[in-house]
């Protein structure tokens, strides 16, 4: 059995009659890293400020440890977090922001001292403890913030969309130490965010919801490579999403080309959504494909082109180290292994989310 | 264009304003220095200002600053919590609470005074009501304590807006990380949004006291010409003693009072910068 750390049981919440989270069900394991992904509305940031005490919820219960702390205050609780707008106090400097909680906490002097300049040190920012918040570049001032969290060596870390203020690279070298740092101070991290790379890279475990739903809950590559449904599919990573007729065990029809696949259990002649990643097609000779058409775009994106290929009334996106002719007829292909089937939706949540393009 | 044209075109816009603040702040100013400094036969003379520290107006003067210091103490210690009650609302309802709170501001603070006047009076709305309930009347007319109702209830407003915007201001997440840390309210209140209004405080105490150490009129009403503030003293000078040198001498003197106590004020703010409030 894993050491359960939080429970959250059956959790509702709603705001202004509008249900945010709905029946949600979450257990987080001791030093787990755990990233509930969405898009945003989808109740993840709710989700952590349930936990943090922040929000009540209007049914269900949060156990920490097994004891019910549904109704503690944020301060009576063993958990601290990182807000995505930073929230360092502008009237106090590095040092006493870091030193906000321990001294609540009448920890003695010498020891917040130490602690200071250990956390200092954690987060690459030796020798900022006297400067303003304000003075500091968004980065830093994170940094600050995590800082000022881990010295009260919380149980469990909130990290709510901590990294979405900060640039690209800036956010990737972040990622990687947050890492780090996580694997230094050996507490549980609960992350929010909505960028899917981001998710990805960092977890344990990745929690996909949408709606107040969880959509799915695994590993990085099980979220990735098999998803449970259009909506997940959609949300992690670029795909193909397109309907197939399911004809027997492991051949499923698609554009009236039945091709094999590795799938089983489905019904006979069952209408499935068939999920396929776009660097998993193949650009062959247009005789050799399972379908044949003509490439309509080639867009450069650095470490690949994303051709788009018009099959029927469906254009399939494509990555491809190779690029490929506008205009000329080519064929697709695609391995077994790499096609995903997944039961119709059979509720509004698990549905691709659509967006203008 | 040379530097020194732009320079100079730039200020022409600046004209207007500074044509009005010689003719409006510093001739004025010049005229009742030199009133001040002056006799009545126009020789020379520092007595004017000497006479500040004549029995009679010194005793003015310390009555105007407890009033004044009384006043701003009042002030604060009802803002704070009317402030905190109002965050406490969503802003529709914070707005429009506000808004009942300034609008006697738009009527005529005198026919507010006067209306205070006819409410404390001995046989006035107050003690119809406190006589009603059986107890025996109260003697609030014509006292300190009707002049520092009078100037309380007329200068609250200018300490709550400027506490209330710097307190608006405060980010919602900065208090529920305190919260986060394990502060409660109090600790909340007190290392968080109490340094951080510092700034707002300041500016109410700035208009808080000085229209309160310099006023002469709702002590003129509600304290019955027995209340002699340093502000009824020198409008006296002016109007029934018409010895406007001795008024003068008295004005430069306050003004100067005024400087000081406010140069001390906002030196706190700059060594302070909120951190060392607490």
């Amino acid at each position: 059995m894993k050491d359960v750390i939080l429970e959250l049981q059956s959790i509702s919440k709603s705001f202004d009659g509008k249900q945010i989270l709905n029946k949600l069900d979450l257990e987080i394991g001791r030093n787990e890293f755990v990233t509930l992904l969405g898009p945003s509305g989808c109740g993840k940031s709710t989700t952590l400020r349930i936990i943090g005490g922040f929000e009540k919820p209007d049914e269900g219960r949060v156990l920490f440890e097994g004891q019910d702390i549904t109704t503690f205050s944020p301060d009576k609780r063993n958990v601290n977090t990182v807000f995505q707008k930073y929230s360092l106090f502008p009237n106090m400097n590095v040092e006493e922001n870091i030193a906000f909680g321990l001294n609540l906490k009448k920890k003695s002097q010498q020891y917040i001292k130490d602690k200071i300049r250990y956390a200092l040190k954690l987060v690459n920012m030796d020798g900022y403890g006297q400067r303003k918040p304000m003075s500091l570049s968004g980065g830093q001032q994170q940094r600050v913030a995590i800082a000022r969290a881990i010295v009260n060596e919380p149980k469990l870390l909130l990290l709510d969309e901590p990294l979405g203020a900060l640039d690209l690279k800036l956010r990737h070298e972040m990622q990687r130490e947050l890492i780090k740092i996580k694997k230094e101070v050996g507490i549980t991290f609960v992350y929010v965010t909505h960028d899917q790379e981001e998710a990805l890279t960092m977890s344990d475990r990745i929690v996909v919801m949408n709606k107040g739903i969880i959509q799915q809950m695994g590993t990085s590559k099980s979220i990735y490579d098999e998803p449970q449904n259009a909506f997940v599919a959609d949300f992690i990573g670029d795909s193909n999403i397109i309907d197939g007729i399911m004809k027997q065990d492991r051949l499923v029809q698609i554009q009236n080309v039945l091709i094999p696949c590795v799938d089983e259990g489905f019904g006979k002649n069952e209408w499935v959504d068939v999920v396929i990643r776009p660097e998993d097609l193949v650009i062959v000779n247009e005789e050799d494909g399972y379908w044949k058409g003509m490439v309509v775009s080639v867009i450069f994106k650095g470490a690949y082109y994303e051709i788009k290929v018009r099959v029927g009334n469906y254009e399939w996106k494509i990555q491809s180290v190779n690029s490929a002719q506008p205009g000329s007829m080519v064929g697709l292909t695609i391995l077994p292994d790499n096609i995903q089937i997944m039961h119709k939706p059979h509720s509004e949540d698990a549905e691709v989310v659509k967006e203008d393009e | 264009m040379s530097r020194v044209e732009k320079v100079n075109k730039r200020s022409l816009f600046s004209t207007p304003y500074i044509l009005w603040i010689i003719g409006f702040t510093v001739l004025p100013l010049l005229v009742i220095f030199q009133y001040a400094l002056t006799d009545g036969n126009g020789k020379f003379t520092l007595t004017n200002v000497a006479a500040t520290f004549d029995m009679i107006h010194m005793k003015a003067m310390v009555y105007s600053l407890g009033i004044a210091l009384g006043c701003t103490v009042i002030c604060i210690l009802l803002s704070y919590p009317l402030v905190m009650a109002l965050r406490c609302l969503n802003l529709k309802k914070q707005k429009s609470t506000l808004f009942i709170f300034i609008l006697p501001m738009w009527m005529n603070f005198i026919l507010r005074i006067l209306a205070w006047q006819l409410i404390l009076s001995n046989n006035g709305i107050l003690n119809f009501v406190v006589t009603g309930l059986g107890f025996a009347p109260l003697k609030i007319a014509n006292t300190g304590t009707a002049l520092m109702i009078g100037v309380v209830y007329d200068y609250l407003p200018y300490m709550v807006l400027p506490i209330y915007n710097a307190i608006s201001e405060i980010d919602e997440d900065i208090i529920e990380a305190a919260r986060d840390l394990g502060a409660g309210s109090l600790t909340v209140f007190r290392k968080i949004i109490l340094p951080m209004s510092v700034p707002g405080l300041l500016s109410g105490i700035v208009m808080v006291f000085v229209p309160t150490m310099t006023s002469f009129v709702i002590s003129d009403i509600l304290g019955g010409g027995k209340i002699q503030l340093i502000g009824n003293i020198i409008e006296q000078e002016f109007t029934k003693a018409a010895n406007w040198n001795l008024g003068s001498g008295l004005s430069v003197s306050l003004m100067i009072f005024v400087l000081i106590s406010m140069a001390f004020t906002t030196k706190n703010d700059t060594e302070g910068k909120g951190a060392a409030i607490w």
